[in-house]
C-alpha cells in the first residue's frame, strides 16, 4: 500500500448513498456503463448503471479533461471591432468513478503536455474539479500490457481513492490525496475501518510484453532504420482511430467556426496518423509516408516524451490495438523493436 | 412574443427559377417574404453540401428549383441535379431527416406564379412544422454557450 | 489454406509477383490482419475463412505497398468488384494486380479483369435477406424514430475516418473534409459535423460502393454506417441499374442521366 494512504472498506451496496450524497453535493458522476455490447463512460445517477465488471471501455475517459472538442472563444465582428467573449469550460465538480488503473495514470501525462510551458487553463480548471476514483483490475486480456510500462492492475498512481474488489460484496478502499480524503468525507459512514485486507492477490495477472529499459534506448538509434518503420506499419492505413480511443494522447486542432459576423474558435482532437496532420502552409509535408507518421507515434509515446516531459506517453490499456481496424498491436510491435538486433 | 416566420432559403438556377422569381415581382405578384434566395447559374451547380450548410447554419426550409427538363440552359445539368436530388432525399429520408422541410420544383422564367404559390405554399407547411430545432446548428449558430463533448 | 499458401510460394518463387498481400493471424483468435508476404518462406503465414472480410484493394493505391512491386491480391468479392472499379475509374490498369480467389480450399487465378468480371457473374447478387431485413426495419420506423436512432449512432463517431481509410473507393489525395477554404465539413466531433461527414461519404460513395463492409468494420464505435451506404447502393441500382464493380462499363450513376429519369417529388 502507499505512504500517506489510509485504508478502509466500503461495501458494495453502500454505493448508493455514496452517489447520492456526490450528486447532491453538486458532483457530476462518470462511469463505465454498458451498452449495446460496449462500454463506455457516461454521466451516471445510481451505481445500478455502472458496469464493475469491465476489462476496458472502447474510448478513454480523457474527454473528462480534454473533451472531443471545446469551444474556447465567441467573437462578434461589429464594424472595425470585434466582442470577444471567453467561454469558461464546464467546472462542474466531476467524480471519474470506476476508471483502471492505467487511465488514473493517463492523467499524469496529459497533465505534462498541458502544463509544460504555459498552463492550459481549460485543461488546469478541469483537472482541478476531478475526483478520480480508480478501480484495479481482476482480469486483463490479450492486449492489456500495462506492466510493460510501468504500470499495473492496482496501480495507484493518478488516483485519489482506489478500489479493489473483495468477495464480491465489497471493496478495500485506499485513501490516497487530500481529494480521496475529501470524497470520503462526504459520507464517512460508509467507510469501515480495514483490517488486514490484501489487494494483490485479487489483482489480475499482467505479464509483461516487453521490457521498456530494453526498447526506449535503442529508438534514438532507430529513428533512421526507415526499413523497421515500414514494415510495421504497411498495414497502417492512417486513420485516427488509435490516437482517438488512447487516454495519452493529446493532440489537437483549433479551428474558427465563421459565420458572417459571428464565429466560434475551438479546439478539437488532431491525430499525427493523418496526413494532413503536419501539412505546412507552404504544401511541405514532413512525414508523407505512413511509415513516417507510424515512426512518429512510437518515438513521441517512448522516446521524445520521456526525454522532454519526463513521463511515458503510454499507459500500456491497449485501446489502440483493440481499436485499430487493420490490427496494429502496439505491445507487438514494441516487443519486435525490443527483440531486433541492433 | 412574435408568431414563428419561417427562414426558408432557395437555391435556384439563373437561367429559369430566378428569372422567373424577377417575373413574379415584376408582375406585382404578393407572396410570402420568407424566403432567401441563393442565385447558381444551374441546379446541375447544386451541391448536397449546400442544402445542409443552409440547414446547419439555421434554415427551416429549403427549396430547390431550376428548369424544366430538357430546358437547361446549359443542357442537362438538370438532369444531372435530379439524380443527385433522388439519391440524397433517398439517404436523408432514410436518416429521419423531415423531408417536408425540403422542396423541389422546376419553375421556368415564365412561371412567375407558380414561384409565387410554391413559396407560399413552402412557407405556410414550414410555418406549421416549426423551427426546425431537432436538425444540428453550427456551433457559431448556436446562441446559448455551447456545450462540449 | 495449403493450396494457398502453396499458390503464394510457388508465384513468389517464380517471380511472377514480388508480394502477395492476404491475411494472416490477428491479436486473438477473431482478428485476421492485412499481410505482405515478400519470401516465399513467409507463405505459410497465409489464411483463409470467414473472419477474412477486409477489402485489401485499398493497399495496392499507397505508395509503400506499390514500391514493393508488382502485388498479387487475397480476394473476397468486394475486392473483385474494387478492383474492377479501379478499372473503371483509371486507378488500376489490367493486369497490373493478379486477383486470387479462394474457394472451398482451392485457388483461382484472375490475372486480368475480364476475368474477374466473369468470376463474378457467377456469384449471386444483391442483398443477403438479413441485409434486406436491417434496411427494412429502419425504413419501418416512423421518421423521429429514425432520426433518434441515427442522432444516437452519430453522436458516438469520433470522426476519425477510420471508415474513408478502410475504404478503397475513397482515395481523394485531397479529402473534402482536408479542404478547409471553405471548410465545408466541419472537423469536431459534434452533432453537425458527424451528420455532415456521414452523409458526404454515403453521398460520394453513391453508385461506387462495392458493398464490402470494410467501413462500419473499420469503426472503432460500431457504428453501422454500412447501412448508409447500402440504402444508397439499392437506390442507385433501383433507380438507374447502377451496378458498380461488375464490369469495366463507365456509367458512373451521378454523372450520366436518362431524360427520363424518374421521380415523384419535384414540382
Amino acid at each position: 500500500m502507499s505512504p500517506g494512504s489510509e485504508l478502509r472498506i466500503l461495501r458494495t451496496e453502500a454505493l448508493g448513498e455514496l452517489f447520492s450524497r456526490l450528486t447532491a453535493s453538486g458532483h457530476r458522476l462518470l462511469a463505465p456503463v454498458r451498452r449495446d455490447g460496449r462500454v463506455e463512460f457516461a454521466e451516471v445517477g445510481s451505481p445500478q448503471e455502472v458496469a464493475l465488471d469491465y476489462i476496458q471501455t472502447n474510448t478513454s475517459a480523457k474527454t473528462a479533461v480534454f473533451p472531443r472538442y471545446e469551444p474556447l472563444l465567441r467573437f462578434r465582428l461589429r464594424g472595425k471591432n470585434a466582442d470577444v467573449q471567453e467561454l469558461p469550460p464546464d467546472t462542474r465538480p466531476t467524480v471519474l468513478f470506476g476508471v483502471h488503473p492505467c487511465d488514473a495514470a493517463s492523467l499524469a501525462t496529459l497533465k505534462a503536455v498541458f502544463t509544460w510551458d504555459s498552463p492550459d487553463p481549460y485543461f488546469e480548471r478541469r483537472l482541478e474539479q476531478l475526483t478520480v476514483v480508480g478501480l484495479s483490475c481482476t482480469r486483463g486480456d490479450a492486449y492489456c500490457f500495462c506492466t510493460s510500462v510501468g504500470g499495473g492492475p492496482g496501480d495507484t498512481r493518478g488516483s485519489d481513492v482506489l478500489l479493489t474488489p473483495l468477495d464480491g460484496d465489497r471493496f478495500l478502499v485506499e485513501i490516497l490525496t487530500d481529494k480521496g480524503r475529501a470524497l470520503a468525507a462526504a459520507a464517512p459512514q460508509l467507510f469501515a475501518l480495514a483490517n488486514g485486507e490484501q489487494k494483490e492477490n485479487r489483482l489480475a495477472k499482467i505479464a509483461p510484453r516487453f521490457r521498456l529499459e530494453q526498447v526506449a534506448p535503442r529508438l534514438p538509434k532507430l529513428f533512421d532504420r526507415t526499413e523497421v518503420w515500414v514494415e510495421q506499419s504497411l498495414r497502417c492505413l492512417g486513420c485516427g482511430a488509435c490516437a482517438f480511443v488512447c487516454p495519452t494522447c493529446s493532440c489537437f486542432d483549433i479551428q474558427d467556426e465563421r459565420q458572417r459576423y459571428d464565429s466560434v474558435r475551438l479546439r478539437c482532437w488532431d491525430s499525427c496518423g493523418f496526413k494532413l496532420f503536419t501539412l505546412h502552409a507552404s504544401g511541405h509535408n514532413p512525414r508523407t509516408r505512413q511509415s513516417e507518421r507510424w515512426r512518429q507515434r512510437i518515438m513521441h509515446k517512448f522516446s521524445y516524451q520521456p526525454e522532454r516531459l519526463q513521463v511515458l506517453g503510454c499507459v500500456g490499456c491497449g485501446r489502440c490495438s483493440r481499436a485499430c481496424p487493420v490490427d496494429m498491436n502496439l505491445a507487438e510491435h514494441m516487443q519486435a523493436l525490443a527483440e531486433m538486433s541492433p | 412574443m412574435a408568431a414563428f416566420e419561417p427562414k426558408i432559403v432557395a437555391f435556384v438556377c439563373n437561367w429559369c427559377t430566378y428569372a422567373g422569381a424577377d417575373l413574379t415581382g415584376t408582375s406585382r405578384i404578393k407572396y410570402a417574404p420568407n424566403v432567401r434566395m441563393i442565385r447558381l447559374p444551374c441546379t446541375g451547380r447544386i451541391d448536397f453540401m449546400l442544402i445542409l450548410q443552409a440547414f446547419g447554419q439555421g434554415a427551416d426550409g429549403v427549396i430547390v428549383s431550376g428548369c424544366h427538363p430538357g430546358d437547361c440552359h446549359y443542357t442537362a445539368g438538370n438532369y444531372h441535379a435530379r439524380r443527385r436530388w433522388i439519391l440524397f432525399r433517398r439517404l436523408l429520408d432514410f436518416l429521419g431527416v423531415d423531408l417536408r422541410r425540403i422542396h423541389f420544383a422546376w419553375v421556368s422564367a415564365a412561371e412567375g406564379a407558380k414561384w409565387a404559390e410554391l413559396v407560399n405554399e413552402v412557407a405556410a407547411t414550414i410555418r406549421e412544422l416549426g423551427p426546425y430545432d431537432t436538425f444540428p446548428k453550427r456551433l457559431a449558430c448556436r446562441p446559448e454557450a455551447v456545450e462540449v463533448a | 489454406m495449403e493450396a494457398l499458401q502453396n499458390k503464394a510460394r510457388a508465384l513468389l518463387e517464380a517471380g511472377t509477383v514480388q508480394v502477395v498481400i492476404g491475411y494472416a493471424a490477428g491479436s486473438d483468435p477473431e482478428r485476421v490482419r492485412a499481410v505482405f508476404v515478400r519470401r516465399p518462406e513467409q507463405a505459410s503465414q497465409l489464411i483463409f475463412d470467414a473472419r477474412c472480410r477486409q477489402n485489401l484493394a485499398t493497399y495496392l493505391l499507397k505508395p509503400e505497398v506499390r514500391a514493393l512491386g508488382r502485388p498479387t491480391l487475397v480476394c473476397v468479392p468486394g475486392t473483385l468488384r474494387a478492383l474492377l472499379q479501379y478499372g473503371v475509374e483509371n486507378q488500376l490498369t489490367d493486369e497490373a494486380v493478379l486477383a486470387l480467389v479462394v474457394t472451398d480450399g482451392s485457388v483461382t487465378e484472375l490475372p486480368r479483369f475480364a476475368a474477374m468480371e466473369e468470376y463474378l457473374a457467377g456469384l449471386p447478387r444483391g442483398l443477403t435477406p438479413q441485409q434486406q431485413a436491417e434496411l427494412d426495419r429502419i425504413d419501418g420506423l416512423t421518421p423521429a424514430e429514425r432520426w433518434a436512432f441515427w442522432s444516437a449512432e452519430l453522436q458516438r463517431c469520433v470522426k476519425c475516418y477510420a471508415c474513408r481509410a478502410a475504404c478503397p473507393l475513397c482515395y481523394c489525395a485531397r479529402c473534402i473534409t482536408d479542404v478547409n477554404q471553405p471548410q465545408w465539413i466541419p472537423v469536431s466531433s459534434d452533432p453537425l459535423g458527424n451528420l455532415e461527414w456521414n452523409i458526404v461519404r454515403a453521398m460520394h460513395l453513391a453508385g461506387r460502393c462495392v458493398d464490402c463492409g470494410s467501413c462500419a468494420d473499420a469503426c472503432p464505435e460500431g457504428i453501422r454506417i454500412d447501412l448508409l451506404n447500402r440504402v444508397l447502393a439499392r437506390e442507385a441500382l433501383q433507380q438507374f441499374g447502377a451496378e458498380p464493380g461488375f464490369s469495366l462499363r463507365k456509367e458512373y450513376a451521378l454523372a450520366t442521366f436518362k431524360p427520363d429519369d424518374k421521380e415523384e417529388f419535384i414540382r
